[in-house]
């Protein structure tokens, strides 16, 4: 019964995932007065790509072509670490944060090498300024969990779930943790997910080269993170009712209305401008761990 | 004279062990490694001497370990040295092997200097040299005393281990000796520093202060971040590694700093705990860094050059190799399930454990440490993405590169027997921690029979007295990575049809290797973020046809080696200058020198008349 509940999460959020995307899209194309494509049209795009044949390039290795299932098994795999509907009444104490971004490194990892592979310079470019900022964005966003777990007393998501007190030092944690999503989604004013310009992308010049299948692969993966990391930021914001599906819809919904707001509100960031956010974001992560180790 | 006749003693406790099995681990692949690697690269006479030298080494270091006398440990700790000078300018045709040598001739006599006198001190309260007449000596040491026979000791231990700022020495030699010398020398060497360390200063003198814990956590994160940032700037292959062992070094001693700093919290189960995670990492890097070496030694023994800017598409010519340095470069970056994530997961838990049971400031200077172990892993990650990327993928980017061939068997056993080792380290998580439990015991002085670690589920969390870890999961990590892989396999190969084409080249020409991402491209955004310390500079050049066309244009990259421009090179002025002003009484004038003996035996006779 347990792990079917886990089944359930694990099938349930893969499906979902490409939903969140869509919506996001179809809110901001609202706020902006256009009419734009139907909140399902990720699922049609995966649909399409799926059918398609893949073109390879000659100058790629076994990587390249293992790369995309590296990194669909990797997001897949966090799932379940996440204490949602699955977890609250199953398997207590299975991975912390740390798991979950320690997995997700190994799908990062090769996705950069993939880029490296076809010996073009975007795939280069974009791998370069990817581990670049995710290198950065680590700090800030082990310290703070770190900060919240240190008001939960436990590293665990289950704890931290559990714990029902918004202290002053989390919601500082929180903020911090909202920068590290929108790097970790290839949001603006990071990443801009809908351009191929090569001055600005990041995540999709790495993914340049890959086509059909694969690619279907890699989308449904970056959808399948954005959800992972949806969820653990409205875990510890709103640290209630995670076990209730509609709940859990109701605040995954929320966030995406946040996210909207802020990519039709903000513009794309020079890359030596991000190590300032980013360093900005430090500070709000060393700020809450100081605030939290005098309890409040 | 009665101290010295104490011969050849031996001492084998659990960390001694320990040490033995590491260095067992990493040099019998070394050795059968070097058979292939040094044919056809020396002469006779010369491969037989390398044989000699390797066995000295390993010997050498086996004595160190082991050895219950300080006096005799310092002869084998002198040897070890001696040998290893050797070794590094084994290639001594090279004049970069033979500075290369003297620096770290210098650096390492700095550094037994300070251990002899940390040995002398030591001496004068226990009136002995054996380890136990030392332990007990210590007890009577006075506080003040002991805090500077541990600045001594840390000195001399750090100057071995290569700790910021005095690593100076170590990026210039271990890529200089032979492969599967650097292999030695960075995956063992250098941890024997850590074994003095752990034996001199945790085992017999007692830690004294909590501020020595603080010392070499600070000194452990500044490792950590200098020794990646410099890794990342570095094209050379060898020695981009080399400054990953200064980094690691960095990770090993948070766990020993941390562990020292709970002893003296009185946080026993929380000390082992911190110090299991230093040794497990440890081993860790003997294991992969040994192995990284032997991959650089094939790609440099294969094609003749270290500089990974002329390098490129090895996978296709050495698919082996690749997918032995592959593997390497993945636990080095922490990726899971590879070794390297173990130690340094367990490494931050440790912080973090420690940071939710202290004080004050300690909960920030914890999580300030376990942020920059955060952010080294990244920047290991990136490192190691660059130096896999560019050196294995993508096209060669010379002809020496292109006419590279797969390395001969024996070098390969090597390789692969170590690329093992780093999957059974992570895979066997639970049964290492259980004997490195038992190590730290031995070298913290704690009863570890009620000490419990289960490593399960991967979340720790404090029970009682006992930590708890809870891991099903790695082989729920290892079904599902394979479960997708296998997948790929069967859709890949089975059904998706698939066309191989030209990579884009956005509408103009053929691309070639001349238009592929450079390493120094790679490094750029690194560059420029870290610019405050690294202080890069460029030198541009045109050549011109006419003022009004411009043939060529070349472009290079410097950075400044901050400790060698600022610390070292004043230093160096300033014995120069001394020794320039001190000639002056030598002129070479044989009267003069008659003087001089004249008026010595003058002040003399003066001085015993008077006192």
């Amino acid at each position: 019964m347990k792990i079917l509940f886990l089944f359930i999460q694990i099938l349930l959020l893969i499906a979902i995932a490409p939903f969140l995307s869509g919506l996001i899209k179809k809110i901001k194309n609202t706020l902006r007065m256009r009419k734009g494509a139907s909140v399902f049209q990720p699922y049609y795009n995966l649909q399409k790509l799926f059918g398609k044949e893949e073109v390879i390039s000659e100058n790629t290795s076994w990587i390249f072509r293992i790369t995309p299932f590296i990194v669909m098994g990797c997001v897949v795999l966090t799932i379940p670490l996440l204490p949602l509907f699955g977890l609250a009444v199953s398997l207590n104490y299975m991975g912390d944060f740390l798991l979950i971004i320690f997995i997700l490194a190994l799908g990062r990892f090769f996705l950069a090498l993939a880029g490296l592979d076809a010996a073009s310079a975007f795939g280069g470019m974009g791998s370069s300024r990817e581990m670049f900022i995710s290198a950065l964005v680590e700090p800030v966003a082990l310290l703070a969990v770190f900060a919240v777990s240190l008001n939960a007393g436990s590293t665990s998501l289950q704890a931290i779930s559990n714990f029902h007190v918004m202290k002053l030092s989390s919601f500082i944690a929180v903020i911090s943790l909202f920068i590290v999503t929108i790097v970790e989604t290839s949001r603006l004013p990071i990443d801009n997910q809908e351009t191929h310009l090569e001055l600005t992308m990041i995540h999709e010049a790495m993914v340049l080269e890959y086509s059909g299948r694969s690619l279907a692969l890699l989308e449904w993966a970056s959808y399948i993170k954005q959800v992972i990391f949806f969820t653990i930021l409205s875990i510890i914001t709103m640290p209630f009712g995670s076990a209730n599906i509609f709940i859990y819809f109701i605040k995954i919904a929320a966030m995406c209305l946040i996210i909207a707001v802020i990519e039709i509100l903000t513009a794309k960031m020079r890359l030596f401008r991000v190590v300032d956010f980013l360093s900005f974001s430090l500070f709000l992560s060393v700020t809450a761990l100081i605030i939290s180790s005098i309890g409040l | 004279m009665g101290y010295f006749k104490t011969g050849l003693s031996m001492l084998i406790d659990p960390l001694s062990l320990f040490f033995l099995f590491v260095i067992a681990i990493v040099s019998l692949p070394s050795a059968i490694y070097s058979i292939g690697y040094l044919k056809g690269e020396y002469s006779r006479a010369k491969t037989a001497l390398a044989w000699v030298l390797l066995v000295g080494f390993v010997a050498s270091m086996v004595l160190v370990v082991t050895v219950s006398n300080a006096f005799v440990f310092l002869i084998v700790w002198e040897l070890m040295s001696l040998v290893s000078y050797f070794l590094v300018t084994f290639d001594n045709k090279h004049e970069k092997s033979v500075m290369a040598g003297t620096i770290y001739m210098i650096m390492t006599h700095i550094g037994t200097a300070f251990i002899t006198a940390a040995f002398l001190i030591m001496f004068k309260y226990s009136n002995s040299f054996d380890f136990t007449a030392f332990k007990l000596g210590c007890q009577a040491m006075p506080g003040h005393v002991k805090d500077i026979v541990f600045l001594f000791l840390l000195i001399g231990f750090g100057t071995k281990a290569g700790i910021v700022p005095l690593h100076i020495w170590l990026p210039y030699a271990h890529p200089q000796a032979p492969s599967h010398i650097s292999s030695i020398m960075s995956g063992v060497m250098i941890k024997t520093a850590i074994y003095g360390l752990l034996r001199f200063v945790i085992f017999i003198l007692g830690i004294n202060a909590i501020w020595w814990g603080n010392i070499i956590l600070i000194l452990a994160s500044i490792s950590c971040l200098v020794g990646v940032i410099y890794a990342l700037m570095e094209h050379d292959l060898k020695r981009l590694l080399a400054y990953h062992s200064v980094e690691n070094i960095g990770i090993i001693l948070l766990g020993v700093g941390a562990s020292m700093v709970f002893l003296k919290m009185n946080m026993p189960v929380l000390a082992v705990f911190a110090l299991c995670a230093g040794l497990y990492h440890l081993v860790n890097h003997a294991i992969f860094k040994g192995l990284l070496f032997l991959c650089a030694g094939s790609v440099y023994k294969m094609s003749q050059t270290r500089n990974i800017e002329k390098l490129g598409g090895l996978i296709k010519l050495m698919p082996q190799t690749a997918l032995a340095f592959l593997i390497g470069s993945m636990a080095i970056s922490a990726i899971i399930p590879l070794n390297g994530f173990i130690s340094e997961w367990l490494t931050l838990q440790a912080l973090f454990l420690g940071s939710i049971n202290s004080i004050g400031g300690y909960k920030i200077f914890m999580g300030i440490c376990a942020a920059v172990l955060a952010l080294t892993g990244g920047l290991a990650a990136a490192c190691f993405v660059k130096a896999f990327g560019i050196t294995f993928l993508g096209l060669p980017r010379s002809k020496k590169a292109e006419s590279s061939r797969e390395a001969p068997l024996t070098m390969r056993l090597g390789m692969f027997f170590l690329a093992l080792l780093t999957v059974v380290f992570g895979l066997a998580a639970s049964i290492v921690i259980k004997f490195l439990v038992i190590v730290s015991g031995c070298a913290t002085g704690i009863g570890v029979e009620k000490i419990n670690f289960t490593l399960n589920n991967f979340v720790l969390a404090p029970q009682g007295s006992t930590v708890y870890l809870s891991s099903p999961l790695v082989a729920l990590v290892l079904v599902t990575i394979i479960g997708f892989i296998a997948a790929g396999v069967y859709f890949g190969l089975g059904r998706n049809k698939v066309a191989v084409n030209k990579t884009w080249d956005c509408g103009y020409y053929n691309l070639d290797s001349r238009t592929e991402y450079t390493a120094t491209a790679f490094s750029k955004p690194f560059r420029v973020a870290f610019s405050f310390f690294l202080l890069p500079y460029r030198k541009t050049k045109k050549i011109r046809e006419s003022s009004y066309h411009i043939k060529s244009f070349r472009y290079e990259v410097f950075t400044t080696s901050v400790f060698k421009s600022y610390i070292y090179e004043p230093v160096i002025k300033l014995i120069y200058i001394t020794a320039k002003n001190l000639r002056r009484f030598q002129p070479g004038s044989i009267h003069l020198y008659l003087a001089y003996i004249f008026v010595t035996i003058l002040l003399l006779l003066i001085f015993v008349n008077r006192f």
